[in-house]
């Protein structure tokens, strides 16, 4: 339960701890490598801190825009055929950390967000907006059109799938 | 005064989910830095050349595992293709890269649920090796590729 866990918050905290532990025993047996991830650790971290300050104004936003029953018609049992269309342009439109995602998606679920929405969604971030000239120099123009329309086919494949694999209460 | 309850009620609990998701961004950053480390990119470059539904099932499976910025996946693709790997391969390497995050499980679990996230990337994973086959096979088909 997703819930519990986030509100606890000992999940997160002890998975934490496990990765440092994972630190010190590389650490006992390869100091050299330990010493470039965490380097590599602290330039990564010094490029996402302002996206955590992001983080927080998403979730700040929210909480305060999103209700429930705003939620559960726009991506809910109920949105239809425009949630799906939301969904997808959602996932395409999306920029940064998938974890500010995850977060904001999280919350979105326990007010009543559709699995089949939230797995579209992850999809379609596949589907890179600002990288396709990108991809198209790399790989061709017909090359990331199929592509990109297959990963968009696929989207809603994952979430008519996922939504029967993962029973979710109707609150 | 009811609006300004409201705005402080969301603050209190904004504050509240974001001291529980610090851990497991940071966690996630860790254990991102590690893997990047332990398995460097440039030892998958010498494990292709098995056919195309071997070097696929590879390109998926490091894809899957391999974490950082799609671009890094692009860059890594055209190194392949230019050394050789199948379109196929280095197709399902792209794509696992941005749909499959093995690394990011414990979060996506975390956040979503464990039932939603290990089904999501089953899915992906299957779904790569198939996308990846059904590009190249419909560019041929068109004739562009």
């Amino acid at each position: 339960m997703p819930d519990k866990q986030l509100k606890k918050g000992h999940g997160g905290w002890l998975f934490l701890v496990l990765t440092l532990l994972a630190y010190m025993l590389l650490g006992l047996i390869n100091p050299e490598a330990t010493v470039q991830a965490i380097t590599f650790f602290i330039h990564v971290m010094t490029q996402v801190l302002p996206m955590l300050g992001l983080v927080f104004l998403l979730l700040f936003i929210a909480n305060l825009m999103l209700e429930p029953k705003r939620i559960k018609r726009y991506l809910g049992k109920e949105s239809g055929i425009k949630g799906w269309a939301a969904a997808v342009f959602g996932g395409i439109l999306s920029v940064g950390s998938i974890y500010a995602w995850y977060t904001m998606l999280g919350e979105l679920q326990q007010k009543g967000m559709r699995n089949a929405l939230i797995a579209v969604f992850l999809y379609c971030r596949a589907v890179k907006l600002p990288l396709l000239p990108l991809m198209i120099h790399y790989f061709g123009l017909a090359y990331t059109v199929v592509l990109c329309l297959y990963l968009i086919s696929f989207s809603i494949i994952s979430g008519i799938l996922l939504e029967k694999l993962t029973k979710q209460k109707t609150a | 005064m009811q609006a300004d309850n409201h705005i402080k009620d969301n603050l209190r609990k904004t504050i509240k989910t974001f001291i529980n998701v610090v851990p497991i961004i940071v966690g996630m950053l860790l254990l991102t830095s590690l893997v990047i480390t332990v398995f460097p990119e440039q030892i998958s470059a010498g494990l292709f050349g098995n056919g195309d539904i071997l070097d696929t099932l590879l390109g998926t499976s490091i894809g899957s595992i391999a974490v950082g910025h799609p671009l890094a996946s692009y860059l890594l693709g055209g190194e392949l293709l230019g050394g050789g790997v199948s379109l196929i391969a280095v197709t399902a390497l792209v794509v696992a890269w941005v749909t499959v995050g093995i690394v990011q499980l414990p979060a996506e679990a975390l956040m979503l649920g464990t039932r939603f996230a290990v089904y999501r990337n089953i899915f992906c994973f299957i779904a790569t090796v198939v996308i990846a086959f059904l590009t190249v096979y419909t560019l041929r088909f068109l004739g562009l590729s």
